[in-house]
């Protein structure tokens, strides 16, 4: 109960601050020196969240439709012997820092969103395809084994069976990188990607504190969001199929 | 009917079933019994092809079986295995409808079927088809994985263990159960199982299993009378083997004509029980009476006793 009255004030807080900034003014204005703006003035906060979503959106569908489809592959028979590989590259993507994947990015597909694009799909992999995989690997065997003993072909087992039965894990997972990419996306900012990491930049460049934290307020507000509409998701879809 | 010849496997260098030749009769339900790591439940999952043989053939109805696609001659067969493995994610109505769908069956003859069975399993259809598995006791579960496997009306029906999972008294109520479905569809029933009474109960034919190798196929009183190898009457049990004996037959078939002023017994009640109760009555015979009560003849605790010894 008062877990949902925080999340519902959190999401009236950010729609009221991304609709109207100029009403915090007062708020943010002991952190400023020399008559500086309060509030970020060099562009829309609205536009550059959207912005900052979209892209996170993109990369996390991206890394969700390759983790899944290698999850699956690795958990079928014949395709075991690609489980130490496929673990071995997306463990990269996670084990390489968002930073360093856009420096390396740059000079191959230039500045803009698709070094940022890049990074956050290969950081997003590890949780969704860990968490498809035992999904997967988690399904009771007697009724996998009834799946095949009622005359269900492989691809029927998986679509009708197994899959539901993972999804609730596999959903979790794609939650995880879902948070962890909202967050990281502002480093996006950096390499010229449209996000509020603009903002926090702008604030480090001109020693303005008030920036700073409304461009890390903005992304945590959004990460927290973000982590409850998917639960809430989560739920909705998953109110029945309970795996005793 | 279901010809088993000279099925082989193997894993590696250990044979799970050797060369096992057997013919089951169509309308009848065969067990077959063994210790654990006979090879009994490797043997039944062949005949459905969850085990591909190493060699040999099963044929059902003079057709063999290696001939057409294994996950479509699994339709047409039904299979219930211990611990039910009902779809979680799915209905009551949506796990019996499994087959039938995958058949593609019209919905509304899926959904009659549905209620049919339902309603044999005494299930009442109002009730139970929108639970889910885990809303259902343990017994009902069950019920509900064998009228899965009966719901594409197949001629056979495997079932693995599929009462390992209950306890007693639900055990003895959902082996009546399937004596009904079985006389009441005609299903040819082969059900593997490690316990000794229940093959006795259920089986027209018990096939003893050991290390891969059929000891025994016959049915239950010869198995008793003329064991065909030390294991099997170790397996039957010597000890109480007379009384397993008396348990094979019904006080009605037993029935002598005329008439007993001893206690009343019913005729489907086993030589076994009646014998008890004679014992407990302190009564020499007993008056055997139908299920509507009429009389049906006598029985003497002679007459038992001179059915509890090998002809």
């Amino acid at each position: 109960m008062i877990g949902t009255m925080l999340r519902l004030t959190a999401l009236a807080l950010l729609v009221t601050f991304l609709l109207t900034p100029q009403s915090f003014a007062p708020l943010f204005q002991p952190l400023t020196q020399y008559g500086a703006a309060p509030i970020y003035d060099q562009g829309s906060l609205l536009m550059l969240s959207l912005s900052q979503l979209g892209t996170v959106c993109c990369a996390v569908a991206a890394s969700s439709s390759i983790a899944v489809t290698l999850g699956i592959l690795v958990t079928r028979r014949g395709g075991e012997q690609f489980l130490p590989l496929s673990r071995t590259l997306v463990n990269i993507g996670q084990t390489l820092p968002p930073v360093a994947v856009l420096a390396i990015a740059v000079p191959l597909v230039g500045f803009g969103l698709r070094p940022t694009l890049i990074a956050l799909f290969l950081y997003g992999l590890l949780p969704i395809f860990e968490n498809t995989i035992s999904g997967l690997r988690n399904c009771p065997p007697a009724v996998i084994e009834a799946a095949r003993g009622m005359g269900m072909s492989a691809n029927q087992s998986l679509f009708a069976v197994e899959l539901p039965l993972a999804m609730p894990l596999i959903l979790e997972g794609i939650r995880l990188s879902l948070v962890i990419s909202v967050g990281t996306a502002a480093i996006g900012s950096t390499v010229g990607a449209k996000g509020l990491g603009e903002v926090i930049i702008a604030g480090l460049l001109s020693n303005n504190t008030a920036f700073i934290l409304q461009g890390g307020l903005l992304t945590g507000l959004m990460a927290i969001l973000m982590y409850d509409a998917m639960l809430a998701l989560e739920r909705r879809l998953l109110r029945n199929a309970r795996i005793d | 009917m279901i010809l088993i010849d000279n099925l082989t496997r193997q894993y590696g260098a250990a044979t799970v079933v050797d060369r096992v030749s057997m013919q089951i009769e169509r309308n009848s339900i065969t067990v077959i019994v063994g210790t654990s790591g006979s090879g009994k439940s490797t043997l039944l999952r062949m005949i459905n092809r969850l085990v591909e043989p190493t060699s040999g053939r099963v044929l059902i109805d003079g057709a063999d079986t290696a001939r057409e696609p294994a996950h479509l001659l699994r339709r047409r067969i039904g299979y219930a295995i211990q611990g039910n493995g009902l779809f979680p994610h799915r209905t009551v109505a949506e796990n019996i409808a499994t087959v039938p769908r995958l058949l593609g069956w019209e919905p509304a003859r899926v959904q009659a079927r549905v209620q049919q069975l339902l309603a044999v399993f005494q299930l009442d259809p109002a009730e139970f088809s929108g639970k889910f598995p885990h809303q259902l006791s343990g017994g009902q579960q069950q019920r509900v994985g064998v009228a899965r496997a009966l719901a594409a009306e197949p001629a056979v029906l495997l079932m693995d263990e599929p009462f390992g999972a209950l306890d007693p008294i639900i055990r003895a109520k959902a082996q009546e159960d399937l004596l009904d479905i079985q006389r009441r569809f005609a299903t040819t029933i082969v059900l593997v199982t490690h316990d000794m009474d229940e093959a006795f109960r259920l089986g027209n034919r018990v096939a003893v299993m050991s290390r891969g190798r059929l000891l025994q196929y016959d049915r239950p009183t010869i198995l008793l009378m003329r064991p065909a190898d030390p294991f099997v009457s170790q397996l039957t049990g010597l000890a109480d083997r007379a009384l397993r004996l008396l348990s094979l037959t019904s006080a009605g078939e037993a029935a002598e004509p005329g008439s007993s002023t001893g206690p009343a017994i019913s005729a489907s009640v086993s030589l076994r029980d009646a014998l008890s109760e004679l014992l407990w009555r302190n009564a020499d015979s007993g008056q055997i009476i139908d299920a509507d009560g009429a009389p049906r003849g006598q029985l003497t605790v002679a007459a038992i006793l001179a059915r509890a010894r090998p002809a």
